[in-house]
């Protein structure tokens, strides 16, 4: 989640530009303004265009520990493709990935919005606060990973040691370790990261209401809760698509929380595409080959999620 | 939004101040609870009934912590900055050019660069591995900067040609009209005006390199010297389920985590802008 900002500043942008542009110039006019943009242009070709364009030759490639050294990687067309697609680990990881980021999404959108309703209210040291809930999401995804790990420890850790406690549990949840709670434990560590950001974004979202509102339909007898459903949730619609849209995008290629709480396991019971892309290429076996298929596959996912969002953030301009 | 507020405070004030305190509390506790494993012995937290408080505690998480991970804490720090400076190098004359000299395509390139942010971190590992192999540049502090960069770049140049967009025509063309040129325009009246946004982009620069841990782990999973704190973190724990030395991990955790915290308290509106930005205001 920690890029999840990263690509909020789309929004509503392409039209300035677009209007200020419109001046024509001599074609050495032209020439400064490209020598500015030409470091950009040289990083983006280099380390983007050119590294995707490699990974859809090498995913039609069997790509090996050999070819790493000797070069020679001979084609294979899409037999990568078709492999995964009998592959079960993959299956699985397809059905691991859609689950883990429906549920991190549902979790972190609802108790972040909860939050930011919360706060959204001023009192006392109220921007203090909101600033400290900062914490969990600007720290190294591998730190929160950590800390995690050992707060779910199976016998030593804090959450089985209250839930003995207070009796909630007899036995001690195996939260990382067990086929059928490994999911819990890493979405419990997952939604704590996300919350943070699902919660600035919806604040800044219930800010842009007019109090008018509020102040009429209290005139009419509304109550708190007739509030938030009639006034809060419809005017909310634009940021909670853009958040869920987002948190969609990132949540598919969730990688460093998995790998430090569990490495996909046990049995596969966490692995998502990500990390399953992650043990094909760097797992020991270097399948480079059918690595990058799971990537190519992971980036045709987010790019149709992609268009979807830039379409809907566009769709909520021109209807207001 | 004044009005509103204003409205909404009255004397049930302090107890919303109460609530909120909890709530951090509770969010905030497994920060609390590093800290707190990190100033205990060994022995403390192999108890079966857990010290709440860091009391009778020890150093030697942290004395430990630093014997094995200063070298990854520098590593790291040098990465972060790296990637920092080279981010704003690409970064300010791009968006400088994207939104004062309106450079052609520029539309183009900010499309690009937006979706280029949703790429798969493992889908760029994947493939930067095989192409810094022949260069020389896996296992190495240069290629990480290299690799992190593909995360600041983009964030850079949208978060400063926002800002770049709406400094006022006239500031321009006033220097313009003094005979300045393009570079002078930029050095003196654009970058100045724009400190803030470049700033924040320094900072998220920052920290996307200094937490990233898929490029580490896997373009420098050969070397013990280059790689930075988050993969020495990593390898503390993961030779298994060891937790003879959990007061080491989590003071290696509470060093990991310290550049975010200074960042947070010394930065605070600068990282609530980065976060803002664009996202409810068009």
């Amino acid at each position: 989640m920690s890029r999840a900002i990263a690509s909020l500043p789309a929004q509503g942008w392409v039209g300035k530009d677009a209007r200020r542009r419109r001046v024509r110039r001599p074609a050495r006019a032209a020439a400064v303004p490209l020598a500015f943009l030409l470091p950009v242009l040289v990083f983006a070709v280099l380390f983007f265009v050119y590294p995707l364009a490699k990974n859809v030759q090498v995913s039609l490639q069997d790509y090996n520990l050999s070819s790493l050294y000797t070069g020679a990687a001979p084609y294979v067309g899409l037999r990568n493709y078709t492999h995964l697609w009998h592959d079960p680990v993959f299956r699985t990881a397809v059905g691991n990935t859609i689950e883990f980021t429906l549920l991190s999404i549902f979790f972190q959108l609802t108790i972040g919005l909860g939050l930011a309703v919360f706060f959204v209210r001023n009192f006392p040291l109220n921007a203090l606060l909101r600033s400290l809930l900062l914490v969990p999401w600007l720290l190294p995804l591998v730190v929160s990973g950590t800390v995690f790990r050992w707060m779910l420890d199976t016998n030593n850790g804090i959450v089985n040691r209250i839930l003995l406690d207070l009796h909630l549990v007899g036995t001690p949840v195996p939260w990382l370790t067990g086929y059928h709670t490994a999911m819990a434990g890493v979405l419990i560590c997952n939604i704590w990261i996300g919350i943070p950001f699902n919660m600035v974004i919806l604040y800044g979202g219930l800010q842009t209401i007019p109090a008018e509102l509020y102040e009429a339909s209290a005139l009419d007898g509304a109550g708190g809760l007739r509030q938030f459903w009639s006034i809060t949730l419809p005017m909310l619609r634009p940021v909670l698509t853009v958040v869920s849209t987002l948190g969609l995008i990132y949540t598919l290629k969730v990688f460093d929380v998995i790998w430090v709480l569990t490495k996909g396991g046990p049995a596969n019971a966490t692995q998502n595409l990500t990390t399953y892309g992650y043990q094909l290429s760097f797992g020991g076996l270097s399948r480079f080959g059918a690595g990058a298929a799971v990537g190519n596959v992971l980036i045709v996912v987010s790019l149709v999620l992609s268009l979807i969002y830039l379409r809907s953030r566009r769709s909520e301009g021109e209807g207001r | 939004m004044a009005a509103r507020s204003a409205r909404r405070s009255g004397p049930a004030g302090w107890t919303r101040t109460g609530i909120g305190v909890l709530i951090l509390a509770v969010m905030l506790f497994p920060l609390y609870w590093m800290v707190n494993a990190s100033f205990q012995t060994n022995a403390q937290i192999a108890l079966p009934s857990p010290h709440w408080l860091p009391i009778g505690g020890t150093l030697s998480g942290y004395r430990d912590a630093l014997r094995e991970q200063g070298r990854h804490f520098v590593t790291s720090v040098v990465v972060a900055l790296g990637t920092t400076v080279l981010a704003l190098l690409i970064a300010t004359p791009a968006s400088y050019a994207i939104s004062i000299l309106r450079a052609r395509g520029a539309q183009a390139v900010i499309l690009f660069l937006l979706v280029a942010q949703l790429i798969p971190g493992i889908v760029m590992a994947n493939a930067l591995y095989r192409i810094f192999l022949p260069l020389h540049l896996l296992n190495s502090v240069g290629g990480l900067i290299l690799a992190d960069s593909t995360l600041a770049v983009p964030f850079a140049v949208l978060i400063l040609r926002a800002f770049m967009v709406a400094i006022p025509r006239e500031l321009i063309e006033a220097a313009r009209i003094d005979g300045a040129g393009s570079i002078r325009v930029l050095l003196s009246v654009v970058l100045p005006v724009s400190r803030n946004a470049v700033i924040t982009s320094a900072l998220f620069a920052f920290l996307f390199a200094w937490g990233d841990f898929l490029f580490a782990s896997t373009l420098n999973l050969g070397a013990t010297d280059s790689t930075p704190i988050s993969v020495g973190l990593y390898s503390f724990i993961g030779a298994g389920t060891n937790t003879t030395s959990w007061n080491s991990v989590m003071a290696t955790a509470v060093l990991a985590s310290a550049p975010a915290a200074v960042l947070l308290v010394l930065a605070q509106r600068y990282i609530a802008a980065g976060v803002t930005r664009g996202a409810v205001k068009d």
